[in-house]
């Protein structure tokens, strides 16, 4: 099993918008005081310790899937952002992306 | 047809494609879209300010990476006693240099020696030194360099294709969110007279993380 043959080749840092995306809320949380990074850490290598007893984690989109679960798991015990919010939000988009023609920019 | 290219054709049809007639804009996938959600309801408390996501990205993306640890590897292979006071605190005197944790995290500097190799994992997540040397690679988020690094450290190095003399120890350091690791490795032979700027263009990433050794001096 070898880890990744290609390592020296130059990779972009965040594979895909919404992992830049999830990663800078985070940061900009932690700024605010509204996350301590000890905490995190803890609770996203929870995270990344529960999905990996299932299947071997490749630190890409899973890592950051991983990311994401923890970050709305902490904002929903704070209160900050209920799951119902989010699922409402999320389908507030989606909708907004269907509706949006093709080459304009999607709003809310 | 091989298993690879069975992969790449699935992938293929997997992934949304970009041509003109699509009557609507391209559905991110679900993940981007609890993320745009999560950014929009964050940003109505007036919790995250969103020209503030945007600076992060940016910093990270192109301010902060590699190249400032290799600017720190170079001075200290140039000025002894630059070296002396990282390895005794680096914290201080990194901050210094404009390279601070935007975490609050503390610096440690490792040296590189004929008898000690350093190598750097985090075992629990992903901890790295973000100031020094951006956003970490993939292999050093996957779960097999976490598990093996510690486990088994020189097959790893090999598989980076790093080969250690027989009597070399290899000393692995686990980072945390409070401790982050920097490996200061040894000096290339034949690199006397080369400047801060030259010097710094021979460190690599994987070096400063202990999986690979510096380029050698052209």
């Amino acid at each position: 099993m070898s880890i990744c043959p290609d390592h020296n080749a130059p990779s972009p840092v965040f594979e895909s918008p919404w992992h830049a995306q999830v990663f800078a809320v985070t940061v900009a949380l932690n700024e605010a005081g509204r996350i301590s990074w000890s905490d995190w850490a803890a609770r996203f290598s929870e995270t990344l310790r529960r999905h990996g007893l299932n299947r071997e984690l490749d630190g890409g989109d899973d890592y950051f899937m991983a990311w994401l679960e923890t970050l709305e798991s902490v904002l929903a015990e704070q209160e900050t952002a209920l799951p119902e919010e989010i699922h409402e939000m999320r389908a507030a988009w989606e909708e907004a992306y269907l509706k949006t023609p093709h080459g304009m920019p999607v709003r809310l | 047809m091989g298993l690879d290219t069975r992969r790449c054709l699935a992938q293929a049809a997997a992934m949304p494609h970009d041509d003109h007639d699509h009557p609507h804009a391209l559905l991110p996938p679900d993940p981007a879209l609890r993320v745009k959600a999560l950014e929009t309801i964050l940003t109505r408390k007036g919790l995250i300010d969103p020209a503030a996501l945007d600076e992060i990205i940016d910093t990270y993306q192109n301010r902060i990476g590699p190249q400032n640890g290799a600017k720190v590897v170079a001075k200290a292979w140039s000025d002894p006693e630059f070296k002396r006071a990282l390895l005794d605190d680096a914290t201080p005197v990194l901050s210094e240099m404009g390279f601070y944790g935007r975490q609050g995290e503390h610096m440690v500097v490792v040296e590189n020696t004929p008898q000690t190799h350093n190598m750097v994992v985090c075992t629990l997540c992903s901890c790295y030194p973000w100031p020094l040397l951006g956003i970490p690679p993939g292999w050093y988020k996957s779960d097999a360099y976490r598990a093996r690094a510690v486990r088994e450290p020189r097959r790893v190095l090999a598989e980076f294709g790093v080969e250690l003399p027989e009597g070399t120890t290899v000393r692995v350091w686990d980072s945390t969110a409070e401790v982050r690791y920097l490996v200061l490795p040894m000096r290339p032979e034949g690199t006397d007279g080369l400047s801060e700027e030259d010097l710094a263009a021979l460190v690599t990433r994987d070096s400063m993380i202990g999986t690979g050794l510096p380029k050698v001096s052209a």
